[in-house]
């Protein structure tokens, strides 16, 4: 697919009226990218049959810059919805896909960030059923902005609630934390700092599903540290449970390029946003057959057990320091910023 | 990242701490100047590791919470004239005495959050229909970046590149806390970096005028424990002398080259600091041949004057007369979502250490 074809080298307002030419976009772009039983009908919504529990996740896209090393936008769309559904301890099989594009966006760039979400699809194993396209005029969006809604048939081992949380419990992370929050302010304006620091975004739903599959309801829960970073979640996870928690500041994965990122822009990495990784809390009698688990798996081989549930300190988060120190571990207030010195 | 991982080792940090609980036989009250040394101590859990006689009084090192209210208005002010206003992330959260940098930019104005001061003067070149401005705030540190900024516009015509300046100075900050009547500071962590910029002549002076040891300190957990151990050392011994822990960073002359950048351009003079109030010739102001590139005049705003919030006691958290959690309006009325001064908004200020990592309640 390239744009000669198509005729035109932006978006702009007629392919968001509904007309013609949204017609001639949707066929040319999105219906022949997608195409499926589902999306084939061509009608105003999708009829699926699903059975039993259904996990139903939605999220909005809005990052800038909309490419970044590791990925774009549309990678996000697709595994930040994904990784939702399995946080649920489900299977997603159905994605919707809403597009907000400002007018002018090159079409070359709406076709890559398309042809993104289909690659992504397809990696994770669901099919976009339904979706929308809007155009607003220049000024009133930034490029382009992504909806997607998961659909997921919970597994049949699952019983995912914090309420299953019990002292002794241990936490487990699938992998480096900071990556997608750092690659995305390396290509900041006005920032000044380059590296080659990749978004981790990948989808997790297969490694949840690994997992489900072998431990069943000794996983109490997954949550994914996305936006506030695991700081954020682990917070909320202990005012959640009304137990404490108490992590190792030495066995959290930390990859030495974004640690150094990090310490230059005066950022904690446990603030920092992730895109690829999740938190499991589980039985401790399964905790070094989990890591085994993950370790073998080529999303999880830097997985490890950093902290666990305690009786003391309910709802706070308490890190023992390199050093042996103990500090507490508050959420994320308003977003991060760069220090001064 | 080994030069830092070897100063957050585990062993030498408790071999440092063993020391100094042999060494403090009575009580001792030091004071570390820069709000990154506060954040290393409670980030770290240095101080909770501490023995109770030896106990740390946080400094007013922290750029953000000296500047005066007045200016964050002024920067208000000028984001809602419609001029290109130009920060360093931290000041961006900080309560003007009506709105933050932050809150006037989702009313609409101009702001852009920088790490360089260079960056501003691109930002320049690229709108040359605009006024562009750099909040130019921050102790010694940060003052080469800002002076150099202003000699790339001078040197390339960008006439429409102005800096909005605060600057002050560390050595006066201290002779204003020796001579509170109510100090009670045995000996100082001095500023690493600020030392790394500007040497350490200025201290000797200090040292034998207060008579008070002064050890200039980094920032890393190992740094901060040998500097407090070589402050210990002496406090013991009844001795008083400058000494450099940060040897690795820190030059006795300094960085001759950001002198003489800083020297280029500004001149001391008197400065305002948030809840101290005037300290005469304790910060920096352009020099007259630079006048040009000043924020205030060229844009008349020097007059705006601003009182500060009364329940705040940021003057005496400052000067280490009081402990963040000691403030009545900690954590209730003042917090990082709501806060009534600088300490607890800037990310280096001590109310907000003490707010986010809490050690107090540990």
């Amino acid at each position: 697919m390239s744009n000669m074809d198509l005729g035109y080298d932006t978006i702009n307002l007629g392919h968001g009226s509904g007309g013609l030419m949204t017609r001639d976009l949707l066929d040319k772009i999105i219906f022949e990218t997608f195409s499926n039983p589902y999306l084939d009908q061509k009608h105003d919504g999708s009829i699926i049959q699903m059975d039993g529990k259904i996990a139903i996740s939605t999220d909005s896209f809005v990052v800038s810059p909309i490419f970044f090393k590791g990925g774009n936008i549309g990678d996000l769309a697709v595994n930040g919805t994904v990784n939702d559904v399995a946080m649920c301890g489900a299977i997603p099989e159905f994605l919707s896909l809403a597009f907000i594009v400002e007018e002018g966006l090159p079409i070359g760039d709406f076709i890559k960030i398309v042809e993104t979400i289909k690659e992504t699809a397809d990696r994770s194993g669901v099919k976009i059923i339904t979706g929308d396209t809007k155009v607003v005029e220049r000024g009133k969006g930034d490029k382009i902005f992504i909806n997607t809604t998961g659909f997921g048939k919970v597994h049949p081992k699952a019983d995912i609630s914090a309420d299953k949380i019990k002292a002794g419990d241990k936490i487990i992370i699938s992998g480096p934390i900071a990556q997608h929050g750092m690659a995305i302010m390396s290509e900041r304006e006005g920032l000044e700092f380059e590296s080659t620091i990749e978004s981790d975004t990948t989808n997790l739903n297969f490694l949840v599903l690994d997992l489900l599959d072998a431990f069943g309801d000794k996983i109490h829960l997954f949550r994914d540290p996305t936006r506030g970073g695991v700081a954020s979640v682990l917070s909320e996870i202990a005012d959640d449970i009304n137990l404490g928690i108490t992590i190792q500041e030495n066995k959290l994965p930390l990859d030495d390029q974004v640690s150094a990122a990090c310490e230059m822009l005066g950022l904690d990495p446990l603030f920092v946003a992730n895109e690829g990784i999740f938190i499991t809390i589980v039985s401790p009698e399964v905790e070094s057959e989990v890591l085994a688990l993950l370790q073998n798996n080529e999303k999880g081989t830097k997985a490890s057990c950093i902290g666990e549930i305690t009786q003391e300190h309910p709802k706070k988060v308490v890190m023992q320091s390199m050093i042996g120190g103990k500090r507490m571990v508050t959420p994320m207030i308003g977003e991060q910023l760069p220090r001064i010195c | 990242m080994k030069y830092l991982s070897e100063y957050r080792n585990l062993e030498a940090t408790k071999r440092y701490l063993d020391l100094i609980e042999k060494t403090a036989t009575k009580t001792w009250n030091i004071m570390e100047i820069c709000g990154g040394q506060t954040h290393g101590l409670v980030k770290n859990g240095i101080i909770n590791l501490l023995p109770e006689n030896v106990r740390m009084i946080h400094g007013p090192g922290c750029p953000v919470c000296v500047t005066p209210l007045n200016l964050i208005d002024k920067a208000v002010e000028l984001l809602e004239n419609g001029i290109i206003v130009c920060s360093f992330g931290d000041m961006v959260r900080v309560p003007g005495s009506k709105k933050s940098l932050l809150e006037a930019k989702a009313s609409g104005g101009d702001l852009r959050i920088l790490y360089s001061p260079l960056e501003a003067v691109n930002i320049a070149k690229q709108n040359p229909n605009k006024e562009v401005v750099f909040f130019a705030v921050g102790f010694e540190t940060t003052a080469p970046a800002n002076a150099l900024s202003v000699l790339h516009a001078q040197k390339e015509h960008v006439h429409n590149y102005s800096i909005l300046v605060s600057h002050v100075l560390v050595p006066p900050a201290m002779e204003g806390i020796l001579d509170d009547e109510f100090c009670t500071i045995d000996a100082f962590l001095g500023a690493g970096h600020v030392c790394a910029i500007m040497g350490l002549k200025e201290y000797y002076p200090l040292v034998e005028k207060y008579k008070i040891p002064i050890v200039v300190t980094g920032f890393e957990p190992l740094d901060l424990v040998q500097g407090i151990y070589m402050a210990l050392v002496q406090l013991e011994k009844g001795e008083y002398k400058l000494e450099n822990q940060y040897a690795r960073v820190v030059r006795e002359e300094g960085n001759l080259e950001a002198i003489h950048i800083i020297e280029k351009v500004f001149e001391i003079g008197d400065r305002e600091w948030r809840g101290i109030g005037t300290i005469p010739m304790s910060g920096y102001v352009l020099k007259s041949e630079y006048r040009n590139f000043d924020a205030e005049s060229k844009f008349g705003i020097s007059s705006i004057t601003t009182p500060e919030n009364s329940d705040c006691i940021a003057g005496q958290i400052l000067k280490g007369i009081k402990k963040p959690h000691e403030c009545p309006q900690f954590g209730k009325a003042c917090n990082p979502s709501n806060p009534l001064g600088a300490p607890m908004v800037s990310s280096e200020g001590a109310c907000a250490a003490y707010y986010h990592f809490s050690n107090h309640l540990i």
